[in-house]
């Protein structure tokens, strides 16, 4: 089982790599990157023209398989990865059940090796129901192989049981991801406050709600020496508190959404529940700050924070309809149409914010292409133009809040362990 | 010969902030042809004869409701009246389902009162039938704006310029947004005039003045239209004490006695005496609330004969079908 | 669709002793003014009721009372019609019951116009009788109604358009057949 990869544009961030280069995959892994690689091989690609780089790492993903297979299943979901480009993600545990126990987490690691068609990760939760109460057994849990914990679609709001998790987390080198949202802050809101909540008559959720949490668990992540990544930040203050943090050299880091630096409020004008998520699309100076915030490094990652809805849950009013879009069939394309052809990313930061850097927030060996790692391929058409429609998503839901735009990068092949799963028809 | 008034192209009315100056300007000249109509004593005209008119009202109201069937029943359409009581919605059909049912029964026009924001856009969207907004949410309620303005028209003579202020919970109404819209697009000069807690983000991008003195906000007013405080809805415990915001921000007869001395006290109902405005006011020589309540008729009537004269031509075109009989009035 | 002037029916001096004719014959068939009064349709109705009111002030001293229908809300075309007409006000200000009604309206076509109009009417009360005045009958009736004051009866094509022009709205008195460009 072998694979030649010719002529392509490599960019590996493990090696700082961009380069026209082939590449080499034997027995799910990169044997060799060079020029002018003769070595026969069963299956040969020409990517003349094209990008390669790995695969991209999401890791803040809803799979929402247990629970509501109607929603997406490890499976459905696994293949909207592939065909975004993405092979390895993060599973988010907030399914029903939570996976906050040993048991539930070889439930789904069941369903992970019968069904998934990429690298499927698991993250706990941090405390038992993501209740926000009781702490779970992190021991068992690391055990089990969970890369990280998180109440994500909460916050846990007590302070003491968020500085325990820490100290707890900490022990056993694990990974806190935190949703920071203070929900009394929130009010009830719906989308972001502002000028355009005012217009349309829509409770707003303000920046404070979010970035009042991240400077509380920076600090407590500075007290109890515990690495804390901030998911889906969204607003300004939060860069900054991120980025004031990493001054000090605390272990923080950060993720935004492909939404969070493409799209403002103002895209709500006509109430399009497709455009409605916690965090909510924010100002365009937030946007700003987001994309300076990638820019800079100040935000390490790129995460699509994929949270497919129903139908049915979201073809109503919008103070009804749930909260979240999807997002790992455009999360690509949309960072290359807004990050690198506008000339605020190379295609060496991009790898780095999609792959590399997640990899090495979550601690696998992805994302890089050096010869040895696993073969988590991607090859892509940079120029390519495609228009995002509800038929040509495979995720089970259609939420996507790109529907109707035009976006550059199409992914023609997607190779995990050394396999082609994805080929673009 | 050639019409030169601009025409309403519009299936919907959902709001006064998409709307054009000229298309405010045609409803408010329509309503004067109808406050002709019901000054007759035939108060009606078969002008919507045939066509059917619901009243889909997800919040109770009385007053809004009833002056649209009222008007429709005098352009001679059939009103049906259905109320849905929000707190069941949840279990039941959803509201777009909802919408085709009533659209599958040959309904002409839907009159939809909803307590979330942007359902009658949502509604619009979805539908073929006209969808005319009777107040969604906190977003906008423009019928009630156009008889406001109607009046303001009918007893001031013009709107360009006019200095009027709304006082009371800005943040929540839907009144006070279509106000703004429509008020400013006709070049009036708006303030508005609330404790600083219900007054809402920006919103003095819209070009108002925005102030938290009442003494302020009724100096040099040609009007003031002061909302309902609708303390039975406080769920953000964001509303003063009523004896409290009485004493700040009520209208009483002491108060006008330092604004102009014709400045018109308006009020979109029903009243809660003694808390936004005391009685004498209400019912003294400054108030035209009562006279909204009339002219509210003939701008609902001019709503329901614009929106369905505009969807007839939409439906027309989209199937196709150029009506046989179709003449030109010529002679 | 462009049209072609065919035929030039009235100038300005056959039309004022037209509508001195109609006055007279108002004023005849009415023996006077009394109960009288004179409604139009709008437009160009209402302005040669306005003269015609004048017309009758001049030979008898009186002038009637002078109402403008807006017959749009009584329309039974409103659907069909390309140009979408607004709304203008009717003003009647005077009380109709057991007046003696002369409508007044420039063309009389299918008579759909004046069904409106006397729906329209009967609406304001109930008025001893109604007569039609129109400057013009071209014919092709849809309904059962004639006219009892006719200025001049024009045998028309459907194909054909008849135009009053006036000088409140055209800024000259005349009459003219038009005729659609042969295609």
């Amino acid at each position: 089982m072998s694979i030649l990869i010719k002529n392509g544009r490599v960019i590996d961030p493990g090696g700082n790599i961009d380069a026209v280069l082939d590449i080499l995959v034997e027995d799910g892994r990169i044997s060799k990157v060079a020029k002018d690689i003769t070595v026969p091989a069963k299956d040969m690609i020409d990517a003349s023209g094209k990008i390669v780089m790995p695969g991209l790492v999401d890791m803040h993903v809803h799979l929402r398989e247990p629970g509501r297979e109607d929603k997406e299943t490890v499976s459905s979901g696994s293949m909207a990865a592939i065909r975004g480009g993405v092979t390895s993600l993060l599973a988010m545990p907030n399914t029903t059940p939570a996976i906050d126990s040993a048991e539930n987490i070889r439930l789904l690691k069941k369903i992970i090796q019968k069904t998934a068609n990429c690298n499927v990760f698991i993250a706990g939760s941090i405390t038992s129901g993501r209740n926000g109460c009781r702490l779970v057994d992190v021991v068992s849990l690391k055990k089990e192989g969970v890369l990280a914990i998180t109440d994500d679609g909460s916050s846990v709001d007590s302070e003491e049981v968020m500085s325990e998790a820490l100290k707890n987390a900490n022990k056993e080198k694990l990974l806190v991801i935190s949703h920071c949202e203070d929900r009394s802050l929130a009010n009830g809101g719906v989308m972001n406050l502002g000028y355009i909540s005012t217009q349309l008559g829509l409770r707003g959720i303000s920046n404070g709600s979010e970035y009042k949490r991240v400077a509380r668990d920076i600090e407590l992540a500075q007290k109890t020496g515990a690495a804390i990544h901030i998911a889906h930040i969204s607003c300004r203050e939060s860069v900054e508190l991120v980025a004031a943090a990493k001054k000090k050299g605390l272990h923080v880091s950060a993720e935004a959404a492909p939404h969070h630096f493409a799209l403002c409020d103002e895209e709500l004008m006509s109430y399009d529940t497709n455009l409605k998520m916690n965090p909510p699309l924010r100002s365009k100076d937030d946007v700003a700050a987001i994309r300076q915030g990638l820019t800079d490094g100040t935000i390490d990652a790129i995460a699509s924070d994929h949270a497919p809805h129903t139908e049915n849950e979201k073809e109503i009013e919008f103070d009804r309809a749930e909260f979240g879009v999807i997002g790992l069939e455009t999360e690509l394309a949309v960072s290359i149409t807004e990050l690198v052809d506008k000339g605020l990313l190379s295609w060496l930061e991009l790898a780095k914010r999609l792959s590399f850097n997640p990899s090495r927030i979550l601690g696998i060996n992805k994302g890089t292409l050096s010869a040895g790692s696993d073969a988590d391929i991607i090859i892509i058409d940079p120029s390519k133009e495609w228009k995002v429609a509800a038929e040509g998503l495979v995720s089970k839901s259609k939420n996507s809040a790109f529907l109707g735009r035009t976006l550059k990068g199409v992914v023609e092949y997607t190779i995990c362990a050394g396999k082609v799963v994805y080929q673009q028809p | 010969m050639v019409n030169k008034n601009p025409a309403w192209t519009r299936k919907d009315l959902l709001g006064l902030q998409e709307l054009t100056r000229d298309e405010i300007e045609l409803l408010l000249k329509t309503a004067e042809s109808f406050k002709e109509v019901i000054s007759r004593e035939v108060k009606k005209v078969p002008t919507l004869r045939g066509k059917t008119v619901v009243n889909l009202f997800y919040e109770p109201s009385t007053r809004t409701r009833v002056s649209f069937e009222v008007a429709a029943k005098r352009l001679s359409a059939d009103v049906i009246n259905i109320a849905i009581e929000s707190s069941s919605v949840r279990k039941g059909e959803t509201l777009i389902d909802t919408g085709k049912n009533i659209e599958a029964l040959k309904v002409d026009i839907i009159v939809m009162r909803h307590n979330c924001s942007g359902a009658a856009v949502m509604l619009a969207k979805n539908l073929h039938a006209s969808i005319i907004n009777a107040g969604d949410g906190w977003h906008e309620h423009p019928t009630q704006a156009l008889l406001d303005m109607f009046t303001l028209k009918e007893k001031l003579g013009v709107i360009e310029g006019l200095k009027v202020s709304i006082v009371g919970d800005i943040a929540h109404s839907r009144v006070a947004r279509s106000n703004i819209w429509g008020l400013t697009k006709l070049g009036a000069h708006v303030t508005v005039c609330a404790p600083p807690m219900l007054i809402p983000t920006g919103i003095e991008k819209t070009g108002v003045s925005v102030t938290s003195s009442i003494d302020e906000a009724l100096k040099d007013a040609d009007a003031v239209n002061v909302l309902r405080m609708q303390f039975e809805r406080d769920t953000e415990n964001a509303f003063p004490k009523q004896l409290e915001y009485f004493k700040n921000f009520g209208i009483t007869a002491e108060r006008l006695k330092k604004a102009k001395k014709n400045i018109l006290v308006m009020h979109p109902g029903p009243i809660n005496r003694g808390v936004e405005v005391s009685s004498d006011v209400a019912d003294g020589p400054n108030s035209v609330i009562l006279e909204q309540v009339t002219n509210g008729i003939a701008v609902r009537m001019a709503a329901l004969f614009l929106v369905s004269q505009a969807n007839e031509h939409i439906l027309k075109k989209n199937t196709g079908v150029k009506a046989k009989n179709e003449k030109v009035l010529v002679k | 669709m462009p049209m072609r002037e065919k035929a030039h029916i009235m100038d300005k001096n056959s039309m004022q002793r037209t509508l001195a004719r109609i006055a007279h014959e108002i004023l005849e068939k009415n023996r006077g003014t009394e109960d009288l009064v004179i409604v139009g349709v709008r437009t160009r109705g209402a302005y040669l009721a306005e003269r015609l009111a004048q017309t009758i002030e001049q030979i008898d001293g009186h002038k009637p009372p002078v109402g403008i229908l807006d017959i749009t809300l009584y329309r039974d075309d409103l659907s069909s019609i390309a140009q979408q007409p607004v709304v203008h006000k009717t003003e009647i200000d005077f009380d109709i019951q057991h007046k003696k009604v002369v409508l007044v309206d420039d063309v009389l076509y299918t008579g759909r116009t004046v069904r409106a109009a006397l729906d329209e009417i009967i609406d304001f009360g109930r008025p001893q009788f109604i007569q039609l005045a129109v400057l013009i009958d071209r014919g092709h009736r849809e309904l059962p109604i004639r006219a009892d004051y006719v200025g001049k009866n024009i045998p028309t094509s459907p194909k054909e358009t008849v135009e009053v022009r006036l000088e409140e709205s055209e800024g000259r008195d005349e009459v003219v057949v038009l005729e659609q460009n042969g295609e």
